[in-house]
């Protein structure tokens, strides 16, 4: 046997096609997912400060409230409502629906724009909740 | 031809023994996470800016309660199973993913431990 390995070709990967609708949000789905399962961490920290009293739960509540902890929870917001659109068309191709290309460039930019609005519909709502509570 | 015997088709286990089983409950999970998602966003941005009382009594309600442990519970095992599926795409050294697979997975387990304990000692406790 040769020492050298044969140079076989490689077949093209990621960085080398130009980005598209299908292979971004495939990688949003991902990363949102991801970044989820970090954010979970502060919903733990939010309920065991909650069990463990009142002064520990305005520690986490001072967190949140910080432009850190806000920072975290807009995109929190926004990586729940892409991966839920998005796992819903998900489930969809799983039962074998919407798999023709222009299908899935519709569902596509729908999955975009029901994840922006459902983001900014939650902070309307966050928005008039704290108003109306004064 | 196929080599596969009828024994073998019908348990549906396959090479890895393991089936389609995480696949079916990440599905499984996500179909759960629909209404209990949709529950969770509304009933946080209910909350905001609520002192710790009233995020006490919320969740002393035994529906809130017995929602948010369920919501919990599905999302951990949901993320269990994501963290898993990206951790057998990109760590390709067998120690490496062993170990990465094992600590995730118990880190997945302790906080979901954690928290349910947390909602049962507001909800249960007093």
């Amino acid at each position: 046997m040769a020492a050298q390995p044969q140079q076989r070709p490689l077949a093209p990967h990621l960085q080398i096609y130009r980005p598209q609708i299908t292979s971004v949000l495939s990688i949003l789905h991902r990363a949102t997912g991801a970044f989820l399962a970090v954010v979970l961490v502060l919903l733990v920290w939010w309920l065991v400060a909650l069990a463990a009293g009142p002064e520990a739960f305005e520690t986490a509540h001072g967190f949140m409230g910080s432009w850190l902890g806000g920072l975290v929870l807009l995109g929190a917001t926004f990586a729940f409502w892409y991966h839920f659109a998005a796992g819903i068309r998900h489930l969809a191709w799983d039962l074998g629906y919407g798999y023709d290309i222009g299908t899935v460039y519709k569902t596509g930019y729908a999955v975009i724009g029901i994840s922006i609005g459902l983001t900014l519909l939650t902070y309307l709502f966050a928005l008039l909740g704290a108003g109306g509570e004064g | 031809m196929s080599y596969r015997t009828d024994l073998g088709r019908v348990r549906g286990l396959g090479s890895a023994k393991g089936g389609v089983h995480d696949w079916w409950m990440a599905r499984l999970t996500s179909v759960a996470l629909v209404p209990l998602g949709l529950w969770f966003v509304i009933a946080m941005v209910g909350l905001i800016g609520a002192p710790y009382a009233e995020v006490a009594a919320w969740l002393r309600s035994p529906l809130n309660a017995t929602l948010m442990v369920l919501f919990l519970g599905t999302t951990f095992y949901h993320t269990k199973l994501g963290i898993q599926v990206i951790v057998e795409d990109y760590v390709h050294e067998e120690t490496a993913k062993i170990v990465s697979l094992a600590v995730l997975n118990m880190a997945c387990v302790a906080l979901a431990v954690a928290s349910i304990i947390a909602v049962l000692k507001v909800a249960v406790g007093g």
